[in-house]
């Protein structure tokens, strides 16, 4: 289910118009309503995104959310130097969940990731119905690394350049002097040659009185006064206190707390409740909730709901997949890449022809499992029914989505329905819109109730109850000529999933093949940070390594050997390469291993460098990166997302294995689903790269998947053990290396 | 009734022994700086001090810390930033930064009881999670933090005097 959302987000933007690389602007009418409804004493709306106080403060306001990812801070840098606005007086508030504020260019960004286009001049009809579009689908998302490159570039510094150029004319007018004698910076408008200034916060209103240009003129990278700086982040003092806010904090007024048991087999009904009266006699208890595959105990104290609950005795339903583990799971997943009908997914050349005439045909199977998100922050929502409005205060990747998503559930017009945003404690993805059982049971749990109540999961059940990234088989075959040259690459893999290219190659391979086939389980599945491009890329780059190694070619050289047309790929994977000290031995005991991965606009190559434990374990000493991103808008925050994405894709490496025995998932806290430590984190180097005229790339997500190849290249350089099942806990290594080349089966 | 020092303040509650002192201070006090993350003691985002030392409040009942002087991440600060909160700003460490606050606890502890913990010690000592991967800063805040040392304390002085 999740995933035709997510294609139907994508599908809706194309057939609901956008198709181009425009700027977010505002139309009159909208930018009126959020004078009438949003403006207060004397505050004026420049354009949705950005307010102007009398006192000359600028208020930006983020359609994003912040979970970590700094969104809160880059933003509004991108807005604030093209309004040449003063840093010191700009403040950040996360725009609130109404049609408003949906997120137009969100939707035009992905539509023009895809490669569409329109003419210029149907711009104004297309930002039209892609706003409208956005209400409808209610975009207010945050994921696909889209924040920057997408609602930034199109959207935050259109909107401040917008802003300032229509503060110039005021100032035009009132002084009477042409606009081009007009200066602006630090929040004031100049004309030097009277020795005139007025603020920002002076102007403001008269500036409202224009029409924002639908094209405003944009600086030069080399006018740019904070983009490419590393401002402190907004987001930060709050966090080091205690005193940020997450979704788990709310406390409205008269709060009671949900404890939930859903049926731990997918699919599951729940059928009866045992022990009750026990059950309601405990301390605090206030009442038990019976949903159609859940059962809740509310109380006044989250611990004496979670303490009643366990004396309950729910019985569930069987059904169909009460026997099934993740062993039958792989075994249909070989069953349907037996015989399964393929779809195709590349097609260059005959690949089929080149292997049969190659003498030498290397084949390859890999797997990965189930992974569950495991936020530090456990799933949770707080809802308030009261005189048919509802309020809901939770941490999300998108207010709009889950206004929209109570308001279904709740069977209330979204207008009824307040969301209050929080920040995030982990999103992952796991906090995406179509990813709510979270949310529908705490609107459903709240139903009954006229005070607020937070239905808050146990580590347990958010483990057990995820949206998990999909467990996935994948099958190579390729060839080499007589020459020695790469000719034929076929792949065939399990389940079709976003973003549509992860399994493609950016080498240069003449033949290539490369095909999917369905086979659906019962485990529901969303989006894990970077999505399909973290097993994928552990697949392709493993592979790609076996390759190299098979023809006794470094595996650096291998690769760029095939990338003579990627220029921006070849320089990623030689400055990851210098930095690591490719060239030079490793120190003894160690080894390395190099992988590559372009994913949301980003280019990555990273260099794992590996040692042994004394009882056969991998440590990963040092990991270095390169990415080019386009532009770099916030160095130190781009590092602390590389280092982020890299650690989150290492722990999956190391620990990340979601079983399934008996229909349910196995694992339930952080004791069996393990997490990397401070004492196993890596050295971690990153080199941020720009390539001048690229569009900017994301950095939530592009880290994340070349570092579980990166590793078990290194290993296998290491020991002569390749790894084609993740994950590493399973494996005890032999120190000393056997020999390297062959490919083992 | 159970009566708690609880950042210099004693206050009474009409609450369960065996009740953890992570519930009574989220549920009963309203203390939401301190994080619930796995209930178990496995991930350390509910660290507190219990008389200067770290330990994890979600398996602790508040039967056992009477008696004790307990700072929470709200107190820790009550006199302004400690060095540790200071070096989280300078390094820019945290990212969603929800298991941040038992990070501080456990690094202010160790610091104040080690002056100058080797890095296994480190190692040992801090075992929290988090899920943003901000490790590698959170080690080179550490490293600075031991080399710059100064007298100023690195947890509530007055829990620590009462000790």
């Amino acid at each position: 289910m999740s995933i035709s959302r997510r294609r139907f987000l994508l599908g809706a933007a194309v057939v609901g118009g956008g198709l181009l690389l425009g700027y977010a602007s505002t139309r009159p009418s909208r930018q009126s309503i959020a004078n009438r409804d949003y403006a207060e004493d004397g505050q004026t709306f420049l354009t949705t995104w950005l307010r102007i106080d009398p006192d000359n403060i600028v208020t930006v306001i983020v359609p994003h959310s912040e979970m970590g990812q700094g969104v809160l801070t880059s933003l509004p840098m991108m807005a604030a130097d093209e309004l040449d606005a003063d840093w010191a007086n700009v403040r950040v508030e996360q725009a609130p969940a109404t049609d408003l504020f949906a997120n137009g260019v969100l939707v035009k960004g992905f539509a023009a990731s895809m490669g569409f286009a329109a003419p210029a001049f149907l711009n104004r009809t297309m930002d039209f119905v892609t706003l409208k579009a956005a209400e409808i689908m209610n975009m207010q998302i945050t994921g696909g690394s889209s924040s920057v490159r997408f609602t930034g570039e199109m959207g935050m510094r259109a909107a401040g350049a917008a802003a300032r150029e229509m503060l110039v004319k005021a100032a035009a007018q009132a002084w009477d002097v042409p606009a081009s004698e007009i200066a602006t910076r630090n929040s004031r408008v100049y004309h030097e040659a009277s020795n005139r200034s007025l603020s920002y916060g002076e102007l403001a209103s008269a500036a409202a009185q224009f029409e924002p240009s639908r094209s405003p003129v944009l600086k030069r990278p080399d006018q740019f006064t904070l983009m490419g700086t590393s401002v402190p982040r907004v987001d930060i003092p709050a966090k080091v206190d205690g005193t940020a806010q997450f979704g788990i904090d709310a406390m409205p007024e008269g709060m009671l707390y949900a404890a939930v048991t859903t049926s731990p087999v997918f699919g599951g009904q729940l059928q009866s409740v045992g022990n009750k009266d026990a059950a309601l006699q405990q301390r605090g208890v206030v009442r038990i909730v019976e949903l159609s595959d859940a059962v809740a105990v509310v109380a006044d104290n989250y611990w004496r709901a979670n303490k009643a609950l366990a004396l309950l005795q729910p019985v569930f339903s069987s059904t169909d997949a009460d026997n099934r583990s993740s062993t039958d799971i792989f075994a249909d997943f070989d069953a349907a890449l037996d015989n399964g009908e393929r779809f195709e997914d590349v097609v260059v050349g005959d690949a089929g022809q080149a292997l049969a005439s190659t003498a030498d045909v290397i084949t390859a199977n890999y797997r990965v499992p189930f992974l569950a998100h495991a936020a530090m922050e456990p799933m949770n929502c707080t809802v308030l029914f009261r005189e048919g409005r509802c309020e809901v205060w939770t941490g999300t990747q998108d207010n709009l989505g889950i206004r929209g998503r109570v308001a279904t559930v709740a069977d209330l017009d979204e207008n009824s329905v307040t969301v209050h945003p929080f920040y995030l404690g982990g999103g992952f993805g796991r906090r995406l819109p179509m990813s709510t059982n979270t949310i529908d049971q705490a609107t459903l749990i709240a139903q009954q109730f006229d005070v607020p109540v937070q239905t808050l999961w146990s580590r347990e059940e958010d483990t057990r109850q995820d949206y998990y990234r999909p467990a996935v088989s994948s099958r190579f075959r390729a060839g080499f000529d007589s020459s020695g040259n790469l000719v034929a690459w076929e792949n065939a893999y399990i389940g079709k999933n976003e973003p549509v290219e992860a399994a493609h190659i950016a080498y240069s391979i003449p033949n290539q093949k490369i095909d999917y086939v369905e086979s659906p389980t019962h485990v529901p599945f969303g989006a894990w940070r970077s999505v399909a491009h973290s097993q994928h890329t552990f697949f392709l780059e493993s592979f790609t390594d076996e390759l190299a190694w098979k023809q006794q070619q470094d595996p650096l050289q291998f690769r760029l050997s095939m990338l003579a047309n990627k220029p921006r790929h070849a320089r990623v994977l030689r400055e990851a390469a210098d930095k690591a000290g490719w060239s030079t031995p490793a120190p003894a005991g160690r080894a390395r291993g190099i992988a590559l991965q372009e994913s949301f606009g980003s280019i990555v190559a990273e260099v794992a460098e590996v040692s042994l434990t004394d009882d056969g374990r991998v440590r990963v000493e040092k990991v270095t990166c390169a990415i080019d991103c386009g532009r770099v808008v916030h160095p130190d925050n781009a590092a602390s997302q590389v280092e982020s994405g890299i650690i989150y894709g290492l722990t999956a490496a190391m620990y990340g294995q979601i079983s399934i025995e008996q229909g349910r998932v196995k694992e339930s806290n952080f004791h069996d689903y393990e997490m990397l430590r401070l004492s196993e984190s890596p050295e971690i180097q990153v080199v941020l790269l720009e390539s001048e005229g690229a569009s900017i790339g994301g950095l939530g997500e592009p880290a994340t998947p070349p570092i579980s190849a990166a590793v078990s290249n290194a290993l296998y350089a290491l020991t002569g053990q390749r790894v084609r099942e993740l994950p590493l806990k399973n494996y005890r290594f032999l120190p000393p290396p056997v020999e390297r080349g062959a490919v083992d089966a | 009734m159970i009566e708690l020092q609880i950042n210099g303040e004693t206050r009474q509650l009409d609450i369960e022994p065996e009740m953890p002192l992570l519930w009574a201070l989220r549920n009963e006090l309203g203390l939401t700086g301190t994080k619930f993350g796995c209930g178990i003691a496995a991930c350390g985002a509910c660290t507190v001090h219990v008389n200067g030392q770290a330990i994890r409040s979600c398996v602790t009942p508040v039967s056992a810390v009477q008696n004790t002087q307990i700072t929470t991440i709200e107190g820790l600060s009550a006199g302004g930033l400690t060095p540790v909160q200071q070096a989280w700003i300078q390094h820019q460490i945290p990212q969603c930064g929800y298991c941040q606050s038992g990070m501080i606890m456990a690094v202010s502890a160790l610091l104040e009881s080690n002056p100058n913990p080797d890095e296994q010690a480190v190692a040992n000592s801090i075992s929290n999670v988090c899920r943003c991967g901000t490790y590698p800063r959170i080690s080179k805040a550490i490293a600075g933090l031991i080399a710059n040392r100064t007298d100023t304390p690195f947890v509530d002085a007055t829990a620590e005097a009462s000790v």
